[in-house]
């Protein structure tokens, strides 16, 4: 008995130092986005690092003025469109790839590797090849067709993995069952394969959102004359720091939280009418 | 399906509950055709992402390929099949002005890229240590499925949001008048501020582990949930100790965590090159800066040759881990 004690006081000692690390982790992780966070509220006077002096909003008032920060808000936009047509593209190509992996075919191998190979290259390859290459043709880069072109090929290895996951699980009989009563293939998706498959969709479109959302290496030399959001806070980095680029990073990390928020909700409430 | 009557092929064999019948081979060769002929056709759905690669993804790579054996002219390349930027690569003797003291350095091309591999397989090495623990705690000693869910999801969070952010968060952390200069006078472990924080390797270093830890803590925690309890409870009752635990079936097993994780921060911290800008100051160079510069001075062989010495020494590595961890059985 006394053993038994004894062996239960140490796991309790165990956890609670495991508890302890975990928290210290999650300073270090969080720590420098708080700092950040709270710098952004820097007075008037006041610079980039501690102390405080004084607490205003001036450096987010000066986040809203077109003329000091170039074309924030155009950039703002144009990388919520490129993220919310990346979330589409790649939703829908990671559940058509899933799809057909359920069969076996011709090149399947191939084809699996070359979307991994997404995953694998670095960004600053694939921007310099395709922008070389773009150069070569004489055609110019933009952000809304070269840019979303390696969004989706960075996004989509994430969303075709959660969807292999999704349809790993997948009960096909259910399928089939609906197929002997004599619906059509189109049916058969539309009333089984999808709703029983849509949270796995939400899943991978977040995935699609999120990265094409902060990307930058990829889009370093391909978007062209507009910037996106990330290539425009790094501008502003080779200019003078000051407090507005904190104001602006907290701002687009609560953009990026809140996304994460409205999509976790939308998947449970999904994953519960699905079960 | 419906030609297999329920009384026909009598064979036999034992199941778990009792002895069932086997279906006949000729209805499992039909219900395999419905299977393979039923869905969507195979072709139309992998086309549109199939071609889409095939434009993004493999023509730039073999464009880089094909450029760097080509020329470099004044504002742009030439069709040719010449070695000379991967003989610069190695050496740059006559490469670049003589005159020009920081670039006549013979290979300092390759070395950029042995730094490179150098740091990353640091940045690697702490990631590990300091996330192998969290993804320890959160898969073992968190019960509560609830508990293990939020806890994950809190270590996650970063992975969704902007490193070029989190890389502009570190500049009031660092710096000589920053937050990890006060908390160490504040703790007297110095007395006045040190340089050593801001634009140096110990910054970059702490800056990059803390920007790419989450990629580890997630594949290991995966692999670490899916350890059958029964086997660890199985080696305690047989009298091993926590260590022994650890080293004989925490540890193997979750071998496939880590080298997915492993694989991941290495190929992302060799592309590396906004970081090394931002809290590096753009001191050093990663071989991603070099690219970005040699493609600004519109030498694009050059850059196209250290790309691909990139993606050599990236496959190298992940040839060795895969080497060390076969992580294949496990997908």
């Amino acid at each position: 008995m006394a053993r038994w004690t004894k062996r239960r006081t140490k796991a309790l000692g165990v956890k609670t130092g495991f508890s302890v690390y975990y928290m210290l982790f999650i300073v270090f992780i969080y720590g420098p986005m708080i700092a950040m966070f709270i710098l952004s509220f820097q007075g008037r006077r006041g610079g980039t690092s501690f102390p405080m002096r004084g607490f205003s909003f001036y450096w987010w008032n000066r986040l809203l003025e077109p003329s000091t920060v170039g074309d924030l808000q155009g950039a703002l936009g144009r990388s919520l469109i490129l993220a919310l047509v990346v979330m589409v593209i790649t939703a829908v190509f990671s559940t058509m790839l899933a799809m057909a992996f359920r069969k076996r075919f011709v090149g399947a191998g191939v084809l699996f590797y070359t979307v991994m190979a997404g995953l694998m290259v670095p960004g600053v390859l694939l921007s310099l090849g395709l922008a070389t290459l773009l150069r070569q043709i004489g055609l110019p880069p933009a952000w809304w067709y070269s840019g979303l072109g390696v969004h989706v090929v960075w996004t989509l290895p994430f969303g075709f993995l959660v969807m292999m996951a999704v349809f790993n699980r997948f009960d096909a009989s259910l399928e089939e069952a609906a197929r002997d009563m004599g619906a059509s293939e189109w049916t058969v998706f539309k009333e089984v394969t999808l709703p029983l498959i849509l949270p796995g969709i939400v899943a991978a479109g977040l995935f699609g959102f999120t990265l094409s959302y902060d990307e930058f290496a990829r889009t370093t030399l391909l978007a062209g004359e507009l910037n996106t959001l990330p290539l425009d806070i790094n501008a502003q980095m080779t200019q003078r720091i000051r407090p507005t680029l904190f104001a602006l990073g907290t701002a687009s990390t609560i953009l990026s939280i809140m996304m994460i928020g409205l999509f976790l909700v939308v998947y449970t409430a999904l994953y519960r009418r699905s079960h | 399906m419906n030609e297999a009557p329920q009384t026909a092929a009598p064979m036999q064999h034992r199941g778990l509950i009792g002895d069932q019948p086997l279906p006949p081979p000729d209805a499992v060769a039909a219900v395999r055709k419905i299977r393979r002929e039923s869905g969507f056709p195979v072709g139309w759905l992998i086309a549109p992402a199939a071609l889409w690669l095939i434009l993004f993804l493999v023509l730039p790579l073999i464009g880089i390929v094909v450029f760097s054996f080509w020329k470099s002219q004044t504002g742009g390349m030439v069709p040719a099949f010449s070695f000379e930027h991967y003989a610069a690569f190695f050496s740059v003797d006559g490469f670049f002005d003589a005159t020009s003291r920081n670039f006549l350095t013979p290979g300092v091309f390759a070395r950029t890229l042995w730094t490179t591999f150098r740091f990353t397989l640091t940045v690697m090495f702490f990631c590990l240590v300091i996330g192998y623990p969290v993804a320890f705690f959160l898969s073992m000693q968190v019960k509560a499925f609830k508990w293990q869910l939020a806890l994950f999801l809190l270590a996650m969070v970063p992975f969704w949001t902007s490193y070029l952010i989190r890389a502009v968060a570190w500049l009031p952390m660092l710096g000589r008048r920053g937050l990890l200069n006060k908390a160490l006078m504040g703790l007297g472990i110095i007395d006045k501020p040190t340089s050593f924080l801001l634009y140096s390797e110990f910054g970059y270093t702490m800056a990059l582990v803390q920007l790419y830890v989450v990629l580890c803590v997630g594949p290991i925690f995966f692999s670490l949930a899916k350890i059958d309890r029964a086997i660890i409870e199985a080696a305690r009752d047989m009298g091993a100790n926590s260590w022994q635990v650890f080293r004989e079936i925490i540890g193997p097993l979750s071998l496939p965590g880590v080298a997915i994780g492993m694989i991941f921060i290495f190929v992302m911290i060799m592309g590396e090159f906004a970081t090394a800008v931002v809290v590096y100051g753009g001191k050093t160079s990663t071989t991603g800066t070099v690219i970005l510069n040699y493609y600004a001075i519109a030498n694009y062989p050059f850059a196209a040759v250290n790309a691909i010495m990139l993606m050599v020494a990236m496959m190298i590595g992940v040839v060795i881990i895969l080497r060390i961890v076969d992580i294949r059985k496990e997908l």
